[in-house]
């Protein structure tokens, strides 16, 4: 026994004694970092007023997520960062003029019913920035349908973000459609080029393919989300719509349309790519990017609505326990099973 | 480095996997050396897996290095030597390094020995039968030298009606920070062929590999150069943790899967690690039982980092200070891998057969990062090499549902780590499922 050894309090703790760089904060804080550039490209396409939108959502998820941990004494509603996540993506499908305190309540609402009933960060089964999004399309349909149409100029911020609750919003809005209103009502189709520039109308983040495109492909290769879902999304929507477009090319849409027109970039690189509300299994991941794919095809194509995608995975989320049970995966050296196959057998 | 066996594609590997840093470059240059005999040696009784080794010496008794001092206990037990020429001391309780107070003989050493091996008789291995050579290997004290210890005689006994057809020789080293093995193959190539010669002729077995992560093509070149028979082939595979589970080695060299539940012996397969195999050759050419291994000694805390060959009870204490002592701002030593190591309280214990590594740590994982909720981001499904669902066995584990961790494979884990490794929210899946294994095991006794 060494002099020099018996100076150290050791300590005792089990194997493993190394862990990956990667934490559940600094996850959530590379998508939000991966968010700057599509909010940037929202201020050039819609004025810096969006900016305003996505703040007064994020406000106001961070602020229930804040008087909830203070109420039940739970850490700091910071430390993982995933409020303010939420926040932002809700703020970034909302539209481009969307009034403040309506955004507000969205974020609000998100945190509230979107994960707080569930139990907290991890236990939701619906992704809560699209339960916001629900529920300000089910208590404001006229304002989350007005779509301000871009080209206002950088600096410009619409009257009606500042409108107050009761009151009827402001009219000085120049309004546009979305492509795929245009599509569903007028049938008149946007030529890609414009999708992927994004100087259209649309929600604030989801209106340029091209920076989507690069946030994606960053995230991707940083490895912060399965790559699975939004391939198997992406591929789905291709293979669904390319389809109908084979069958009738007059009525129907091509896949490249469809592909980048409305939410669906957007959702495949911020919404499926929520590891809470999506599978946890490799193969389910594949299932569950074909449901939103096979789902968002029939919405748009033979729905009510022009847009499905953010039905479209609320309804998938909702089987996911379902897809996780039927997918778990075979052990090394079991029996081979099939594809879809509950474990408990 | 070496040339030549870098141009060689490697695309051999298992499914799944993690890759930590692999913290060899302190070490893996260093040749090996041997250390200074100290004063005291400790041999706990219970050093491999199976029964305890039965001890044949008493306090006051001289012994000669090398010489008999524990017979085995049971089939799956192994003999025991003494690694000094000494007096026993005592048979005695002493700490061992899962913390417990275990039998052990201590030895003090005759400061005034030449410390030469006597050696032992042993016939020449070509002319054993299986039985024979099962038994010689038993009383060689032979164990697994990768860290699990487990009896090489056990694996080497070929049941009735069953047949060896590939051995795999495991060089992957695949925990991080350890050189043991790298230096091993580098410098006693010949040894390694030579054991595998020796279980391949005896065993009947057609072919043998010897796998190595590319991170070391040196050992891989050294072993082609002494390798004279085509029956050898030293294969390359990826550095991927954990590699140097045989399960997923000879995944990555032959494509096949062991059975769950099973072992290698089910689909014709023998394996074994390459200390192991020259300390075989070792024993049947020079008649020199396990009374030594070859220990990495390195980490942040560790001011020379060094590969040594240690005799079995050397105080650990003494390594480390043989190596510069710890450096004051150390906060844990493990005994072991990183990865699958034992902490250890204090530097009071001995060196056993199963010590790779002696890993001085300057940081505390669990202390700088805090535990999050599970976000099921399923990267631990993506990591465990035996395809289970880590997150759901730590669940199913706290809620203490035994019945459902039997349903999800609970026990085909083999504690790699790898998902513990990987989860960003830093939840304890390993030590979960630890305990969900003991659950199972509990209940199937009753």
């Amino acid at each position: 026994m060494s002099s020099t050894t018996r100076k150290h309090d050791l300590t005792l703790s089990t194997s493993p004694f190394l862990h990956a760089d990667s934490t559940t904060p600094r996850i959530m804080a590379e998508v939000l970092l991966a968010t700057v550039p599509v909010m940037l490209g929202a201020c050039w396409i819609f004025g810096v007023g969006v900016l305003l939108v996505v703040a007064a959502a994020t406000i106001g998820a961070v602020g229930t997520e804040w008087i909830f941990t203070r109420a039940s004494k739970k850490p700091s509603p910071l430390r993982d960062y995933s409020a303010l996540l939420t926040g932002v993506l809700l703020g970034l499908i909302l539209p481009p003029g969307f009034p403040l305190w309506m955004s507000f309540l969205g974020g609000a609402v998100s945190i509230a019913l979107g994960k707080l009933i569930w139990g907290g960060l991890g236990q939701n089964v619906f992704n809560p920035a699209l339960v916001g999004r629900a529920f300000l399309q089910a208590s404001f349909p006229t304002a989350i349908t007005t779509w301000a149409a871009p080209s206002q100029g950088v600096l410009s911020v619409s009257d009606r973000l500042f409108s107050v609750p009761m009151m009827q919003a402001g009219a000085d809005t120049v309004s546009a459609a979305t492509p795929l209103g245009l599509f569903k009502f007028s049938s008149e189709f946007t030529h890609v080029s414009q999708l992927f520039i994004g100087k259209i109308g649309g929600s604030i983040g989801e209106t340029s393919a091209l920076i989507l495109i690069f946030c994606g492909l960053w995230l991707g290769f940083r490895k912060i989300f399965d790559w699975r879902l939004p391939v198997s999304t992406l591929l789905s929507v291709a293979v669904f719509s390319s389809i109908f477009y084979f069958l009738n090319p007059e009525k129907y849409p091509s896949p490249l349309f469809m592909l980048f027109s409305g939410g669906l970039l957007f959702a495949a690189v911020f919404m499926v790519t929520d590891p809470v509300s999506t599978p946890t299994t490799i193969r389910g991941a594949w299932i569950f990017g074909i449901g939103v794919g096979v789902l968002v095809v029939l919405i748009r194509l033979f729905g009510g609505l022009p847009e499905g995608v953010m039905y479209a995975i609320l309804l998938m989320n909702a089987v996911t326990p379902y897809i996780n049970h039927y997918t778990q995966p075979r052990q090394f050296g079991g029996p081979r099973k099939r594809w879809f196959e509950a474990k408990a057998q | 480095m070496s040339t030549g066996a870098l141009a060689e594609p490697v695309t051999r590997t298992f499914r799944h996997g993690i890759h930590p840093a692999e913290n060899k470059d302190a070490t893996h240059l260093r040749p090996i050396e041997r250390v200074p005999f100290v004063r005291e040696y400790v041999l706990p009784l219970s050093q491999h897996i199976g029964a305890p080794s039965v001890a044949i010496v008493k306090a006051g008794q001289r012994v000669v290095r090398g010489e008999l001092i524990a017979e085995p206990g049971a089939f799956v037990s192994t003999a025991l030597h003494a690694p000094v020429t000494g007096t026993v001391v005592a048979v005695e309780p002493r700490l061992h390094a899962n913390g417990k107070m275990m039998p052990a003989i201590v030895i003090e050493a005759d400061p005034f020995s030449s410390q030469k091996p006597v050696p032992h008789k042993v016939p020449r291995p070509e002319e054993m039968t299986n039985k024979d050579l099962v038994k010689s290997v038993q009383m060689a004290g032979l164990v697994g030298l990768g860290g699990a210890a487990f009896p090489s005689h056990v694996k080497l006994s070929l049941p009735e009606k069953k047949r060896i057809e590939f051995i795999i020789i495991n060089g992957c080293e695949c925990e991080p920070y350890l050189t043991c093995d790298h230096r091993l193959m580098v410098e006693r190539a010949e040894s390694v062929i030579r054991g595998t010669e020796i279980m391949m002729r005896n065993i009947g077995a057609k072919r043998a590999y010897i796998g190595i992560e590319a991170n070391k093509p040196d050992a891989a070149e050294a072993l082609r150069a002494v390798s004279s028979t085509e029956s050898i082939e030293v294969v390359l595979v990826q550095v991927k943790y954990p590699q140097g589970a045989e399960k997923m080695l000879i995944d990555a060299i032959l494509k096949k899967e062991v059975p769950s539940g099973g072992i290698p012996l089910d689909i014709e397969i023998l394996t074994n690690n390459v200390g192991t195999t020259a300390a075989l050759a070792d024993w049947f050419d020079q008649g020199v039982p396990l009374i030594e291994r070859v220990v990495t000694v390195t980490g942040p805390g560790i001011p020379h980092p060094r590969n040594l060959l240690v005799p079995l009870g050397t105080p650990v204490s003494s390594i480390v200070d043989y190596c510069g002592g710890l450096s004051p701002d150390t906060k844990q030593v493990i005994m072991g891998g990183p990865m699958m190591g034992m902490p250890q309280k204090t530097l009071d214990v001995p060196i056993m057969k199963g010590t790779s590594g002696i890993l001085a740590f300057t940081d505390v994982f669990q202390q700088k990062i805090q535990e999050y909720p599970c976000i099921r981001c399923g990267r631990c499904l993506e990591a465990c090499p035996m395809f289970l669902n880590p997150t759901r066995l730590a669940h199913l584990a706290k809620f203490e549902r035994v019945e459902q961790l039997k349903e999800y494979h609970v026990l085909d884990c083999f504690e790699c780590a790898s998902c513990s490794f990987t989860c960003p929210s830093n939840i304890p899946l390993v030590q979960w499922i630890r305990m969900g294994k003991a659950m199972v095991r509990e209940a199937q006794k009753k």
